[in-house]
């Protein structure tokens, strides 16, 4: 990591939510005296980025990432800590803050609906004060690189979603900014559009240096393109560090034997699966020795050593936590 | 924000929004058909008046026409995208960009009154001061403006008057995020609008005893002013006072506008997005 550059501080964040009890009784109970719950939505983060860098952030639903990111970009103000973007706090300094970051929401389109793609670039180009030189050379960039050239003159509200996130991708980058937050950029996206997307992020970070946060379900996208992730639930942070650290040393061993075999039981390994002659162990650790006692001891067609699916590891630590936690929603 | 920023959001809404074309013509339709009725009331009306009335028929005419004609232009719905942002929490989403927010909603407030009254004024304008006379009906239609001055003044207080109805529309929309539905106080503009505007009846034709009132409230700029200064029932000499009211009713309302959408800010960051 370099200088840090995004700095947050024991941030929190609680929602008021009015609450009524079901039916008609309720609703005139409501009417009455409002029952108010409150929500801890993030509950003491804290974490820095450097500059250049390229962070994943993940958790399940409601863990609080999409409330970070925009406690981030400025939209929202947090009920506690500090943070500060390149120097400045977000939502104090929000008209100065927002003209440097990019932000892409993959459920929430940000540009004109009714208009055309190009035309909401060049009021995004005005709204930036991007001059004309600088816009031109970055529109065609990005149209080049995200294949947007069949898509300039369609209304956004006839785009497909992959055709959107590109579009909506490319209009959050034509100012050049510093830092790009990204708040599930691949989600409903086809394999391919995933792989262009996250083609694209990834170069973006190396050539121009642009810092970048990503939130994310698909684990995919954290293995493709963050040498760090960041682990939310609750609103707290759980892990900090690579995607190796979330990867457990449990390997899985597919063996394909020649005839069906009957195992002896001594083996240091779990049964997983096993259908006719393949056989999906999950061992520990001491790998080499388990393949050479496997293929000594009975006749081995094939076979093939994995990383169990990074799904699995994160599913775990997710399931784990709320066991400890006890309850799904912190009160 | 700049003006440039400002004309630009401006200029792509029109132009968003002059694509509904058959709704102007549909709304042509209706406000013509309105407009000879108010015609004939009046005709009926004048003709057994027992004293001198307050307007000439004339100066009626011009008060009816130029109603149908700008009735897009006054302040007595809101613009259902924005609405729509303020219902769904997308209004979180305008604070992304690096303009007042403010400033913004104002550009696309301005578009959303402009462009739909550009869209039914020229048919209408067009119909009765030239179409009428042509058919025939030449004592009903539109007459010219009462001199070139009043001409002038006219198109001043035209403006001033989008200027109005732009900031009259702006506390209507900031009034959504507190009652999200969009009922009560938006409810009541329709019924209180066109009234107090002079739209329903000229306002020099009410009591006397309620001039006083309906000359110190700030819908009369909608409407009476621009319209009586184009007949000359507003002398020329009066028209810069009359502009200078609107605008300066203009500038209140914008004030109260600012105060009221900081206030809302600060709800709507305490309620989360």
């Amino acid at each position: 990591m370099s200088e840090p550059y995004i700095v947050v501080n024991d941030l929190a964040k609680r929602f008021q939510i009015a609450e009524r009890d079901p039916g008609l009784w309720g609703a005139l109970k409501g009417i009455a005296r409002r029952r108010y719950r409150t929500v801890e939505a993030l509950h003491g983060v804290s974490f820095e980025i450097g500059r250049g860098d390229l962070v994943g952030y993940i958790g399940p639903n409601g863990a609080g990432k999409s409330t970070t990111i925009k406690i981030l970009s400025g939209i929202l103000v947090p009920s506690g800590g500090t943070c500060e973007v390149a120097g400045l706090t977000p939502w104090q300094s929000r008209v100065e803050h927002v003209a440097r970051i990019g932000v892409v929401f993959g459920q929430r389109t940000q540009l004109w609906w009714d208009l055309p793609v190009v035309e909401s670039f060049e009021l995004l180009r005005d709204i930036y004060r991007v001059p004309q030189a600088h816009y031109v050379r970055e529109r065609d960039e990005l149209v080049e690189l995200l294949d947007l050239v069949p898509l300039l003159d369609v209304p956004v509200r006839q785009l497909s979603l992959g055709q959107r996130m590109r579009s909506d991708l490319a209009a959050s980058l034509l100012h050049d900014p510093e830092i790009l937050f990204l708040d599930e950029p691949t989600i409903g996206l086809d394999a391919v559009s995933k792989l262009a997307m996250r083609d694209f992020i990834r170069r973006r970070n190396t050539e121009r240096g642009t810092t970048v946060l990503l939130t994310t379900h698909d684990m995919d996208d954290v293995e493709a393109l963050c040498s760090r992730v960041m682990l939310i639930n609750h609103g707290t942070l759980l892990m900090d560090g690579t995607v190796a650290d979330l990867r457990s040393d449990r390997r899985r061993v597919v063996v394909d034997f020649s005839e069906p075999v009957a195992l002896a039981a001594h083996h240091s390994a779990l049964v997983r699966s096993s259908s006719g002659e393949r056989i999906v162990f999950e061992v520990q650790s001491r790998v080499p020795e388990f393949v050479a006692e496997v293929t000594a001891a009975y006749p081995v067609q094939d076979l093939m050593v994995e990383h169990p699916p990074i799904e699995e590891t994160v599913a775990a630590l997710y399931q784990q936590v709320r066991s400890v936690d006890g309850t799904g929603i912190r009160e | 924000m700049n003006s440039r920023i400002f004309l630009a959001i401006v200029a792509v809404r029109c132009r968003m929004l002059l694509q509904y074309r058959a709704a102007a013509l549909a709304g042509f339709g209706t406000q013509l058909f309105w407009g000879f009725i108010k015609v004939m009331v009046f005709v009926a009306f004048y003709a057994s008046a027992v004293s001198e009335p307050p307007m000439t028929f004339a100066q009626v005419l011009v008060y009816i026409w130029l109603g149908q004609a700008l009735l897009a232009l006054l302040p007595w719905n809101v613009d259902k995208e924005i609405a729509e942002q303020i219902r769904s929490g997308g209004v979180a989403y305008e604070l992304l960009r690096p303009v007042g927010l403010y400033g913004f909603w104002f550009a696309r407030t301005l578009a959303f009154r402009l462009a739909p009254t550009l869209l039914r004024m020229v048919p209408m304008l067009a119909f009765t001061y030239f179409m009428l006379p042509w058919v025939g009906l030449a004592e009903w239609a539109l007459p010219p403006p009462a001199s070139s001055a009043a001409g002038g003044f006219f198109l001043l207080s035209a403006l001033a008057t989008l200027l109005l109805s732009t900031a009259v529309t702006m506390i209507l929309h900031i009034s959504l995020m507190w009652t999200i539905s969009g009922e009560g106080f938006n409810r009541m503009m329709p019924g209180v609008v066109p009234l107090l505007s002079g739209l329903i009846i000229p306002l020099p034709l009410f009591p006397d005893w309620l001039q006083g009132v309906l000359f110190w409230q700030p819908f009369r700029g909608l409407a009476d002013v621009p319209f009586r200064i184009y007949s000359g029932h507003i002398p020329a000499s009066e028209a810069v006072l009359e502009i200078g009211m609107q605008l300066g009713w203009s500038a209140l309302l914008i004030g109260m506008g600012v105060a009221l959408l900081t206030r809302a800010r600060r709800r709507l960051v305490v309620q989360g997005g």
